[in-house]
């Protein structure tokens, strides 16, 4: 006879008893954040696993912004902001899964996806087109999507990988006095071994032919807590430069192993993704004089970071557990992408009205981003990111940087907005764009001719 | 009539019931989640359990390299489907699949040598290379810059499968097909050798079993299921092929699919994988419900330790997996009580 009293029986009770919790709450926890009149942002974060530093970073950041515009300003034109997180561990899996969850949540549906992840952001390409929800890939992404004709619903905001790796080649020439200076150069570009990393080998090779110098890329798989062999080899080819396209874990160890092979610090550029105090100061002296690019210098002195300082975490409502990360790389670049959520919301308002919107709705607002410097100077972000400007066919905006370097202690800031040659990438992404439709049987939107300076 | 509809035994009668429910009824649902977040996954991991299970659980050739044979079937169909149009598409699935079963046999080589701990190193090679293959010759991934390519669409028969249940069916079919092809294979005169191979190989190969082309056999036909896992997980779940998601904690997980569900059992394999899938969202969303006001990064390692407790727990209580457990469930419910030695 069952006896609930046995070991046994008392496993078989606690097992059922656990499992009819799980079922309940897994049913009743669908029903959360949809309240009417509110405005739904899901959130595919990851706060632990080896990225857990980016993770917390952004998304605390972004969450902090929404907190400032919901205790500032009660919403978006009255409209109140809400969020749930899903973790995904910068998984694509755990991402789908997480995407499929929320995408029914929220009334009349989330306003847009932001899930801070290349391998998840290809994932979801498909996806988020058939359900009508915008894909926010903020600096990162997939690069032709740029081509909001045929990637409606996709946006690499400010910076895609392509402008990104033009602007590191133009920095490199103006530091050597011009472009024609870099003929005949050793350059080295190290990435990591991810969909994100390996975004931006061709362009590499096209810029090296164009310019007339040499390029060696070199994958570090993925964590990258291990780069002997890497730096070896670039201790072998000698290279003028070292361009650091890393990510969480790779990029102290990097400058620590640049470092042990006696390659000088400040002749590494890190990207967009190896610019942040948390991928600094683990390195300690090794990443004294190290440069990388940033359009979004970290600090505090910013307007709108003191107006988090005060009314977020003065209140108690601050997302992150460590003060000191506050303006940090990371923290800063999940504020701005607050900020481009919550205007494209705005925007959206002036069209349908100030009511909760729908991802097809926030889709126009997207499309219509318009930031000059003076509605950034009234957001209390002069300085912090660039002037943006997306448009149907153009939905990266921007594509501009500064140049930074680490002290030991804090960032100093270089260099004013050094530009991408987007003008020499444009038909490379129109044509890869192209082809990604003629391959899935897309029919592009009309839209205007972009037109680049 | 009657009479054949009486020897039908409750146990049958109960497959056919949750056939009829898994092919009529559930696509019928219209609930995407279901499909894409727990069904999808759940068959496509099921059947590299069975893929695993042949080769660890029949044949005693334990492996952690079925992520990579996955890869292999995954890239292979996108391949064929690429550069011949032509081709069927259930065609291209089975000739991916042949691929992973002679990729399989390479890599299987070894196990006439080693044993134990040192095929586990060896199969851990295999891990290591095809990924290394994968990402290092982009001709593979179709030249694409960042090497992950957006699965093609899925036409059968001239009809598109792409809809969340349209996908679902296709793959339910496929397994259900290679499932019951693996019961019959693992009761035929190959199993029954491979058996012998796994309890004892020395008195195997005295009774007239040939252990090199019974250890090959069970490579090939793992890695063929495990090609075929792979295309399902990547072109009907994902819905991108790359090569980094087949990395070794995928390998870990199918194992661990297998010991949790059961060792040398069909139905465990998917008994695994449902709780593989299931468990962890079930706690990620009771966290969510009950510690929402918590960092949910603390909730997430929370979470993490738990799933490993219960699987430690009901490893002890239960050494021969969720199978045996529910045998015993099923034994209760129409023997009764069941007599107690004690």
């Amino acid at each position: 006879m069952f006896n609930p009293f046995s070991t046994r029986g008392s496993v078989i009770a606690a097992a059922v008893l656990a499992s009819a919790m799980l079922t309940a709450s897994a049913f009743g926890s669908s029903a959360t954040a949809a309240d009417h009149g509110e405005e739904y942002f899901p959130l595919q974060s990851y706060r632990v696993g080896p990225y857990a530093a980016g993770g917390t970073g952004f998304f605390g950041g972004f969450i902090d912004y929404m907190n400032l515009v919901n205790i500032r300003d009660g919403g978006v034109d009255g409209v109140k902001l809400t969020w749930s997180e899903c973790e995904t561990e910068y998984e694509v899996e755990r991402g789908v899964e997480c995407y499929e969850r929320m995408k029914t949540q929220g009334k009349p549906g989330p306003a847009a996806m932001n899930p801070l992840s290349v391998g998840i952001a290809y994932a979801l390409l498909d996806r988020a087109t058939t359900d009508k929800i915008p894909l926010i890939t903020i600096n990162h992404g997939r690069t032709d999507t740029t081509d909001g004709a045929v990637f409606p619903y996709i946006f690499p905001l400010l910076l895609n990988p392509w402008s990104e790796a033009s602007a590191m080649v133009n920095y490199a020439a103006g530091r050597d006095g011009g472009l024609d200076k870099l003929k005949g150069k050793n350059i080295v570009v190290l990435y990591h071994g991810s969909p994100y990393g390996k975004e931006t080998i061709p362009i590499f090779a096209m810029l090296a032919q164009k310019y007339g110098f040499n390029v060696t890329e070199i994958e570090v798989p993925h964590p990258g807590n291990e780069q002997e062999s890497q730096w070896l080899q670039i201790q072998r080819i000698a290279p003028e430069y070292v361009f650091l396209r890393g990510w969480g874990v790779m990029n102290p160890v990097a400058l620590k192993t640049a470092q042990k092979v006696g390659f000088p610090a400040d002749h590494i550029i890190g990207n967009i993704w190896s610019n942040s105090e948390e991928d600094v100061k683990p390195a300690g002296a090794a990443a004294v004089g190290y440069i990388a690019l940033t359009d979004h210098p970290s600090g505090t002195d910013f307007p709108v970071m003191q107006e988090i300082i005060k009314r977020v975490y003065g209140t108690g409502q601050g997302n992150l557990d460590d003060k000191s990360r506050i303006g940090s790389g990371y923290h800063t670049l999940g504020v701005i992408n607050g900020i481009l959520n919550v205007e494209a919301l705005r925007i959206a308002h002036t069209h349908f009205g100030d009511k909760a919107l729908d991802g097809e709705q926030v889709q126009w607002g997207f499309d219509h981003l318009d930031l000059d410097d003076k509605r950034i100077a009234q957001l209390g972000a002069t300085g912090l990111l660039p002037p943006i400007h997306v448009t149907c066919a153009d939905h990266e905006g921007a594509g501009a940087v500064k140049f930074q370097q680490w002290d030991g202690t804090k960032w100093v800031v270089k260099t004013g907005w050094v530009y991408a040659d987007r003008k020499l990438l444009r038909p490379l992404i129109e044509a890869s764009a192209n082809k990604y439709a003629a391959d899935h049987h897309i029919t592009p939107r009309a839209c205007d001719k972009v037109a680049l300076k | 009539m009657t009479a054949a509809l009486r020897t039908i035994a409750p146990r049958q009668w109960a497959l056919i019931a949750l056939l009829v429910v898994a092919f009529a009824v559930v696509p019928r649902l219209g609930f995407d989640y279901l499909f894409d977040a727990i069904l999808l996954p759940v068959l496509a991991l099921g059947l590299a359990g069975i893929g695993l299970n042949l080769l660890t659980g029949y044949a005693g050739q334990i492996s952690v390299g079925s992520a990579a044979f996955m890869a292999v079937g995954a890239f292979g169909a996108y391949n064929f489907m690429l550069r011949a149009p032509g081709v069927p598409v259930l065609v291209s699935f089975i000739l991916a699949g042949l691929i992973a079963a002679a990729v399989g046999i390479v890599f299987g080589l070894p196990s006439l040598r080693l044993k134990g701990f040192y095929l586990l190193v060896s199969t851990l090679a295999a891990q290591f290379f095809v990924q290394w293959v994968l990402t290092n010759f982009h001709w593979f991934a179709n030249d694409d810059p960042s090497g992950v390519v957006t699965a093609p669409q899925i036409v059968i028969a001239g009809i598109d499968v792409g809809t969340s249940a349209g996908r679902y069916v296709m793959c339910l079919a496929i397994v259900l097909l290679l499932a019951w092809a693996a019961h019959r294979l693992a009761r035929s005169q190959v199993g029954r050798n491979w058996i012998a191979i796994r309890d004892n190989e020395t008195a195997a190969a005295v009774i007239g079993d040939s252990v090199f082309r019974s250890k090959l056999l069970a490579f090939a036909i793992s890695s063929f299921y495990c090609g075929i896992a792979g295309i399902l997980w990547a072109f009907a779940y994902l819905r991108t092929v790359e090569s980094d998601g087949f990395s070794l904690d995928l390998s870990f997980r199918i194992l661990f699919i297998v010991i949790i569900g059961g060792l040398a059992s069909i139905r465990g394999a998917f008994l695994g994988a449902v709780l593989l899938v299931t468990l962890p969202l079930l706690l990620t969303r009771f966290g969510a419900a009950v510690f929402s006001s918590t960092n949910s990064g603390v909730i997430e390692l929370a979470e993490m330790i738990l799933v490993g407790l219960l699987i430690i727990v009901l490893l002890i209580a239960e050494p021969d997996g969720l199978v045996s457990l529910i045998d015993r469930g099923w034994k209760r419910i129409i023997v009764g009580r069941l007599p107690r030695i004690s």
